[in-house]
C-alpha cells in the first residue's frame, strides 16, 4: 500500500500571531512552526500501516524551503520520502490542485490529510482533492484500518460516531483518535540522523488557478477585563448572565 | 438567480442551523436583491422556513438518502444550485456540512470560504470576513468565483424572524451508485443527550473535579440549564470522562453562547477550542487561572461548594420562569 501524508506547516499553537504588510501577510517573525496537529495524527497512523502491514509512506508538501525542517520532521518520525512542491499554497483550491497532480502520476492508495490545518482553519483541502479525482473521500475520520483494498473506518457525527466501510483509493481528513496522543512520536536521534539521508525531493508546481484570496487580516479587539462575582453572591451572576449577557 | 441554502434536517425536524441560515440568508438576499431557495432533504414539514424569510423550497425525499452520504447530498446540492441559476450557496458549519462543503465546491467551480462570521463585508467584489488561527484572528477573504461558496460559523448570526410566502417543489435529482462510496455500517451514538455541537450552553469541566466521581454536579448543573458537558483534554486523557466530550484544540470545536468553564486552568490550547463562544463563565479556586483573562464572568471559589449553590439557585430562577 502507498500511503501519502499531507503536511501543513504550521505556528506552535504557543505562537503570537501577528500581521505584517498592512496587516495583509502572517508575521513568521520569531514564530516556531509544527506538523499540524491532525496532520500529525494521521503521519503517526500512516507510520504504523508501515510497520505492521509494510506500506511505504511519502509525506508531502506546498511550501517554500522554510517548510523543509517540518518535512525533515515527518521522516525522522518514520517516513520514507518527502516531496516538496515548491510553491505559495495561495489558497486551498491552488494546494487540492498540486497534490491531485501527484496523487495521480504517483498512484497512492490511501491518501490522509488532516481535517484542518491550525493557519488559515480552511477544512477544505482533502475534500477538494477527492472532487478533483473523484476518489472515496472520508472527513473527520477517528478509526482507520485496511485489510487489502478493504476499509472499516470511523467517522466522528455530531454525538457520536458512524462507523464506514469503503474501499481504496481513499482519501481520509484525519483527527485525533486515528491514533492517541500518547501515541504520538517525538524523532530520537537515530531517526534524526536517518532523516538526512532519506530522499526529499522538490518538485514544481503545475500551473493550477486560484479561487479566492485573503486580503487583510484582523486581531481580535482587547477583551474587557472579566467580571467577577462573589462566591456568595451567586444571584448577581444569574442576574448578569441573564439580563446583561442574555444566555440564560 | 435566488440564493441557495441548504437546510439541514436530522429526523425529519430542522436543525437550529438551518434556521440561523435561513435568517442569514434573507439578509443577504434583501441586501442583492434577490430572493432565497431552501434544498431540503427528507425534512417532514418545511413550512417553518417561511418564519425565516424563505421564498421557496426545493424538496428532496429519497430513502437511498435516509444516512448521510456526502457524495450524495454534495451532488444534489450541485444540481439544485444549476437549476436554480443560485450564484452564492449558503450552508452551516456542522459536521455533515463542511463535509460536503469542498465537494460542492469542486463541482461547482465556485471559490469557499468556511467558518464565515457575520454579513458579507462587501457583495461586490465578494468579501466575508472568517476566523482564522484557531479564532486567534479574523482573515477577510475575497471569493472570486462566479458561483460562490460559504458555510456560516454557528451563532454568528442567529435566528432572526422573517414571515414570508413559501412556494413548495418536489426534486428528484438524479444519484448513481459511485454516490455512495462509503457505506455506513452502524452508528454508535448517545441517545437523550444535548450534544455539543447543538447546544446554547456547554458545562465542561477540568482536573479541578479531581476525579470522574466528582461529575454528578456538573451533569445536574447542565441538566438544569438543558446544556451539554464538556470537558478539558487532561480529562478525557485520564479516561474520566469519553473522548467525545473532550474541547479543545484537537478536541470538538465548541462555538457556543455560554460557555461554563469549572476547574479548567485554561490552556491555550483548551482556549484555541473554545474562544468563539459568546459568553464565557470561569469558576474556578485560582484567582490567577489564565482562563479569567479571556473570560467575560468569573467567581473564584471552590467548585464543590459554588456548583451545588449554583444549581440550586438557578433552579428557583428557572422555576419562576
Amino acid at each position: 500500500m502507498k500511503i501519502l501524508v499531507c503536511i501543513s506547516h504550521v505556528p506552535d499553537t504557543t505562537s503570537k500571531i501577528n500581521f505584517t504588510a498592512n496587516d495583509s501577510e502572517f508575521d513568521t517573525n520569531g514564530v516556531q512552526f509544527v506538523i499540524n496537529p491532525n496532520d500529525e495524527f494521521g503521519l503517526t497512523r500512516a507510520i504504523w500501516f508501515q510497520e505492521q502491514q509494510g506500506a511505504s509512506v511519502t509525506v508531502i508538501n506546498v511550501g517554500g524551503p522554510e517548510t523543509e525542517p517540518t518535512l525533515r520532521k515527518a521522516l525522522a518520525i518514520g517516513a520514507n520520502e518527502a516531496i516538496r512542491i515548491n510553491a505559495t499554497p495561495t489558497d486551498g483550491f491552488y494546494v487540492a490542485q498540486q497534490l491531485a497532480e501527484v496523487i495521480k502520476t504517483g498512484g497512492y492508495d490511501l491518501i490522509i490529510a488532516g481535517k484542518e490545518s491550525l493557519d488559515y482553519n480552511g477544512g477544505m483541502v482533502p475534500g477538494m482533492i477527492a472532487g478533483l479525482l473523484g476518489y472515496n473521500f472520508l472527513n473527520s475520520c477517528v478509526e482507520l484500518a485496511v485489510d487489502g483494498t478493504t476499509v472499516k473506518a470511523a467517522r466522528e457525527i455530531d454525538g457520536g460516531k458512524e462507523i464506514v466501510s469503503t474501499s481504496l483509493p481513499l482519501i481520509i481528513g484525519g483527527q485525533k483518535g486515528l491514533v492517541e496522543e500518547k501515541d504520538l512520536r517525538i524523532p530520537n536521534m537515530r531517526g534524526i540522523m536517518t532523516a538526512r539521508t532519506k530522499a526529499l525531493t522538490v518538485l514544481e508546481p503545475i500551473s493550477a488557478a486560484t479561487e479566492t484570496k485573503a486580503v487583510h487580516f484582523e486581531k481580535p479587539a482587547p477583551k474587557s477585563a472579566v467580571k467577577l462575582v462573589s462566591a456568595d453572591n451567586l444571584d448577581e451572576l444569574i442576574n448578569l448572565l441573564h439580563n446583561e449577557a442574555k444566555v440564560i | 438567480m435566488s440564493i441557495l441554502l441548504y437546510a439541514e434536517s436530522a429526523e425529519g425536524k430542522f436543525k437550529k442551523v438551518a434556521l440561523e441560515l435561513a435568517s442569514y440568508a434573507k439578509k443577504v438576499a434583501d441586501s442583492i436583491g434577490t430572493t432565497v431557495t431552501a434544498l431540503t432533504v427528507n425534512a417532514t414539514d418545511v413550512s417553518e422556513l417561511s418564519k425565516y424569510g424563505v421564498d421557496k423550497v426545493i424538496k428532496v425525499n429519497d430513502s437511498k438518502l435516509s444516512g448521510f452520504s456526502a457524495k450524495a447530498y454534495s451532488n444534489i446540492i450541485e444540481q439544485a444550485a444549476k437549476k436554480e441559476g443560485s450564484k452564492l450557496v449558503l450552508l452551516s458549519s456542522s459536521t455533515d456540512s463542511l463535509y460536503l462543503a469542498p465537494l460542492v465546491s469542486v463541482s461547482l467551480q465556485a471559490g469557499f470560504a468556511s467558518n464565515v462570521i457575520g454579513l458579507p463585508v462587501s457583495t461586490s467584489p465578494f468579501q466575508v470576513k472568517r476566523t482564522a488561527f484557531s479564532n486567534k484572528a479574523f482573515n477577510i477573504t475575497e471569493i472570486n468565483t462566479d458561483v460562490k461558496v460559504i458555510s456560516l460559523s454557528k451563532n454568528s448570526y442567529g435566528v432572526v424572524e422573517n414571515a414570508s410566502t413559501l412556494k413548495e417543489e418536489d426534486f428528484n435529482p438524479s444519484l448513481a451508485d459511485s454516490d455512495f462510496g462509503i457505506k455506513i455500517e452502524s452508528v454508535e451514538k448517545s441517545s437523550g443527550k444535548v450534544t455539543i455541537a447543538d447546544a446554547d450552553i456547554v458545562v465542561s469541566a477540568g482536573r479541578g473535579l479531581k476525579g470522574p466521581e466528582n461529575w454528578g454536579m456538573i451533569e445536574e448543573l447542565a441538566s438544569v440549564l438543558g446544556a451539554a458537558t464538556a470537558c478539558s483534554k487532561p480529562v478525557s486523557d485520564l479516561g474520566w470522562r469519553p473522548h467525545g466530550e473532550h474541547v479543545g484544540q484537537t478536541g470538538k470545536p465548541v462555538a457556543t453562547n455560554l460557555y461554563i468553564a469549572i476547574g479548567i486552568s485554561g490552556a491555550i490550547q483548551h482556549i484555541a477550542g473554545i474562544n468563539s463562544s459568546k459568553v464565557k463563565l470561569v469558576i474556578n479556586t485560582d484567582p490567577e487561572a489564565p482562563f479569567f483573562k479571556v473570560a467575560n464572568y468569573g467567581v473564584v471559589g471552590d467548585a464543590f461548594e459554588v456548583v451545588p449553590k449554583l444549581i440550586e439557585k438557578l433552579k428557583v430562577f428557572k422555576a419562576q420562569g
